[in-house]
C-alpha cells in the first residue's frame, strides 16, 4: 500500500483526521521552504502538498498565483523541487504529494519525471489540469515508479462520472470543496458533507478535501466527514506576510497546531 | 473528405485534447453532446446562416486587388473581405455560432478573452442582440492599446475586466477567464474566441469560421474558373486561418500558408512565432506548440499586433505543420508596418495589424508565382482599431 493511503488508514485507526498542507515550493525560495516543511511536520502536519511553480496558474486565485511568481523569480524548477524533496526525505518519511499543472512535468519528459521523483522520494503527484482523459501518456511510468497520480472530484462531477473516477483513486481522493480557484470563497460544510459521504462509499481510498478551507473552524467542520482536509492558501498568505521575518517559522508553527487541534 | 480530424476526444494527431481542471470536464462534456447535437440539427444550421446572411453581411466579398497584383507583379491577389463584416472582422462568424448553441443550452451569461478586442467586440455585439449578460476579460496592456474597443465593448453593455497578471496581455485574459469559468461554470457559457483552448473548442470555433473558406473557394470557382495556387493568412491562435484553410485541405494543389508574427525577429525573444520557433507543451486547455523555457514555463510574446501577441497556436494548425499540409512563415512587426501602409495606399483597404501580417508575406510570396497564378488571403479585419498603434509607430501624434 502507497505511503499516503498507509499514513491516512493508520491515523483513521486510531480515530484521527490527518492534516494537510499546502505550500509552494520556493517561495520565497527552496532554503527556506525546506525549513517550513520540517516545522509543518513537526508541528503534527500528517502530509506535505508541495506545489511546483508554474507561469500560467489557472485554477489557482491570487494567493498562489503570486506565489507561483515569487518561486519562480527565485529561480525555482521542477529539477530543483525534487532535490529539495530528496533533502526531506533524508529527515522524514512524511507523504509527500507534488502539486501542480501538466506542462512542467509534460517538459521534463514524462518517464524521467517518472524515475526522478522516485528517487527523490515523492509519493504522489496532483495535476490540476490533467483530467483522467488525458493521463495516458503519464501514468504508466508513475504507476511503475510507486507514484499515486491523486485524482481530484468537483462539486459539478456527477454521479455516474465520481463513481468511476473514485473507483480507481490512488492514495487519496481529493474533493475540491467549492466550484471555483483556490482561496476564494467560504466553504458550506453542509453541501460537502453530502457529496463526501457519497465518495467516501464509492472508493477504497481515504477522501481528502481542500480548496477554500481557510480557517480551523472550517478545517473542523469539513473534519467531520472528510479523512483529511487541505489547508493552502491560508499558508501561503502567512508565508507571504512573514516571509521576511525573523518568527516566519513560528507562525507556521502555530498555524499547523491551531488546525490540527482543531480537526 | 478524407481529412477527419479531430479524433473523438479531440486529439489532431498528438496535439489538442483536454487539458483542464476537473470542474470544468462535465461543462465541456455537456458542450460537446451539445454542439454534435447542433451541427447535425437543420433548424440550427440554418438560424446560424440566417444571422451570418442578414445580420453579419454574409457572404463577403472576394475583391482582385489589381493594383496590389500589378505593383508584385507575380501571382493575382484574390483578398477574401471579412474586415467587411459587421463589427469589422472575422471575429463574429464565430461568436454568432457559440452565443446561439449557448442560447439552446439555456445560458444567459456569457465571457470572452480578448486581444485586439475584436472577439470582445464581437462577443458583446451578439449578446446584446440576445439580451444576454457579458462579461470581457483584457490584459491591461491591451486595454492601452485597443482603447477604442474598449469603449465599444462598455457600449455595448459588456462589463470590461482588467487583467493585470503576467504580461497583462491575451494569454492572462484567457488564464483569467479560465478561472472566472471555473468559478460560474453552472449558469456561464465560455465564448473562445480563438481554435484554440479544450475540445471541442478547435473543433468548433474551425467549424464556424469554415464559412471563409467555403465561400471564399466558390467565389474563386466563379471567376477564375480553378482552385487558388495558395491560401494565406495571419496566425495567432489561427482562427481565421483555420476557416479559410478547412474547406481547401483535401485539395492538394492549394498551398495553405500561415503567417505568424515574428515581432522584432524570431532570432530575438520578442516574437509570438509558436510553431516557427516554439516548442510541444500544455496551454490553455490543450497541447500545442508554445514559446516556453527550458523548465516548461510559459514565456512573453510580443508583436505589434495585439490579436497575435500570443505565446501557443491552435492544435490544428500543429498538426497541419507536422504533417507538411500546411506552411507557417512569419513577419516581423516593421514588415507588417509596411504591408499596412501599402495596402492602405495602393487599394484603399486599412487592414488590421494582424491581417497585414498576412498581406506583408505577399512580398516574398507573389513574385515566385507567375500571373497566371492565384493567390487568396484573408483579409481577416478591418484596421480602424490600430490607427492609435500605427501612429504612434511613426512617430506621428494624434
Amino acid at each position: 500500500m502507497s505511503n499516503i493511503t498507509s499514513t491516512l488508514n493508520a491515523l483513521k485507526a486510531r480515530g484521527e483526521k490527518a492534516l494537510i498542507t499546502f505550500i509552494t515550493a520556493g517561495d520565497p525560495d527552496l532554503g527556506t521552504s525546506e525549513q517550513i516543511v520540517h516545522t509543518l511536520v513537526e508541528s503534527g502536519v500528517d502530509l506535505i502538498e508541495l506545489g511546483f511553480p508554474f507561469s500560467d496558474p489557472m485554477a489557482d486565485g491570487p494567493t498562489i498565483q503570486f506565489a507561483s511568481e515569487r518561486a519562480l523569480e527565485s529561480g525555482t524548477t521542477l529539477r530543483g523541487v525534487l532535490d529539495m524533496v530528496a533533502r526531506v526525505r533524508q529527515h522524514s518519511n512524511v507523504p509527500i504529494v507534488l502539486m501542480g499543472y501538466y506542462n512542467p512535468i509534460f517538459n521534463y519528459g514524462p518517464e524521467q519525471f517518472a524515475l526522478d521523483a522516485a528517487t527523490a522520494g515523492v509519493d504522489g503527484l496532483l495535476l490540476v489540469d490533467l483530467p483522467p482523459e488525458e493521463t495516458n501518456e503519464l501514468h504508466p511510468f508513475l504507476k511503475e515508479s510507486g507514484i499515486d497520480l491523486i485524482t481530484l472530484l468537483a462539486p459539478t462531477t456527477g454521479k455516474e462520472r465520481s463513481a468511476r473516477l473514485a473507483a480507481d483513486g490512488e492514495g487519496c481522493l481529493y474533493y475540491v470543496s467549492m466550484t471555483g480557484v483556490t482561496g476564494s470563497q467560504k466553504v458550506d460544510a453542509g453541501s460537502i458533507a453530502t457529496s463526501v459521504k457519497e465518495l467516501k462509499e464509492l472508493s477504497s481510498v481515504p477522501v481528502a478535501v481542500g480548496f477554500g478551507i481557510s480557517s480551523p473552524e472550517d478545517a473542523g467542520a469539513v473534519a467531520q466527514v472528510a479523512d483529511a482536509v487541505v489547508v493552502g492558501s491560508a499558508l501561503v498568505k502567512l508565508i507571504a506576510e512573514f516571509s521576511d521575518s525573523p518568527h516566519l517559522l513560528d507562525e507556521g508553527r502555530n498555524f499547523a497546531r491551531q488546525f490540527k487541534a482543531a480537526i | 473528405m478524407s481529412y477527419q480530424q479531430p479524433d473523438p476526444r479531440g486529439h489532431f494527431g498528438q496535439f489538442g485534447g483536454r487539458y483542464v481542471a476537473e470542474t470544468l470536464m462535465p461543462a465541456l462534456l455537456e458542450l460537446e453532446e451539445s454542439y454534435k447535437q447542433c451541427q447535425v440539427d437543420p433548424s440550427f444550421l440554418s438560424e446560424f446562416e440566417t444571422y451570418l446572411k442578414d445580420y453579419v453581411g454574409r457572404p463577403s466579398p472576394l475583391y482582385f486587388a489589381k493594383r496590389l497584383t500589378n505593383h508584385f507583379g507575380g501571382a493575382k491577389i484574390y483578398l477574401k473581405r471579412e474586415d467587411l463584416n459587421h463589427t469589422g472582422a472575422h471575429k463574429v462568424n464565430n461568436t454568432v455560432g457559440q452565443i446561439l448553441l449557448a442560447r439552446r443550452m439555456g445560458k444567459r451569461k456569457v465571457i470572452a478573452e480578448t486581444g485586439a478586442g475584436q472577439h470582445g467586440v464581437a462577443t458583446a455585439t451578439v449578446a446584446a442582440l440576445f439580451g444576454l449578460e457579458c462579461d470581457v476579460f483584457m490584459g491591461t496592456e491591451d486595454i492601452r492599446r485597443q482603447s477604442l474597443n474598449v469603449f465599444r465593448m462598455k457600449l455595448l453593455g459588456a462589463r470590461v475586466h482588467e487583467v493585470t497578471s503576467g504580461t497583462a496581455t491575451l494569454k492572462d485574459a484567457m488564464n483569467e477567464a479560465m478561472r472566472y469559468w471555473v468559478t460560474h461554470v453552472r449558469d456561464t457559457f465560455y465564448v473562445i474566441g480563438t481554435v484554440a483552448g479544450p475540445h471541442p473548442y478547435p473543433q468548433m470555433v474551425r467549424d464556424f469560421q469554415s464559412v471563409i473558406g467555403r465561400e471564399a473557394k466558390a467565389q474563386i470557382l466563379d471567376v477564375e474558373g480553378r482552385l487558388p495556387d495558395a491560401a494565406v493568412a495571419c496566425i495567432g491562435g489561427g482562427s481565421n486561418a483555420m476557416g479559410l484553410f478547412y474547406p481547401f485541405i483535401d485539395d492538394s494543389s492549394v498551398r495553405l500558408i500561415g503567417v505568424e508574427a515574428a515581432g522584432l525577429g524570431v532570432q530575438t525573444d520578442k516574437h509570438a512565432a509558436s510553431i516557427s520557433a516554439g516548442r510541444v507543451g500544455v496551454l490553455h486547455g490543450n497541447k500545442t506548440y508554445l514559446l516556453q523555457d527550458d523548465d516548461g514555463q510559459i514565456q512573453h510574446a510580443h508583436s505589434i499586433s495585439a490579436g497575435l501577441d500570443y505565446p501557443g497556436v491552435g492544435p490544428e494548425h500543429a498538426l497541419l505543420n507536422d504533417l507538411g499540409r500546411a506552411e507557417y512563415v512569419s513577419v516581423t512587426d516593421d514588415e507588417a508596418l509596411a504591408a499596412f501602409r501599402m495596402l492602405t495606399e495602393m487599394e484603399g483597404i486599412i487592414p488590421a495589424l494582424e491581417s497585414a501580417h498576412a498581406i506583408a508575406h505577399l512580398l516574398k510570396l507573389a513574385p515566385e508565382l507567375s500571373p497566371e497564378q492565384v493567390i487568396l488571403v484573408c483579409l481577416s479585419g478591418r484596421g480602424d482599431k490600430d490607427i492609435h498603434t500605427v501612429a504612434e509607430a511613426m512617430g506621428v501624434e494624434l
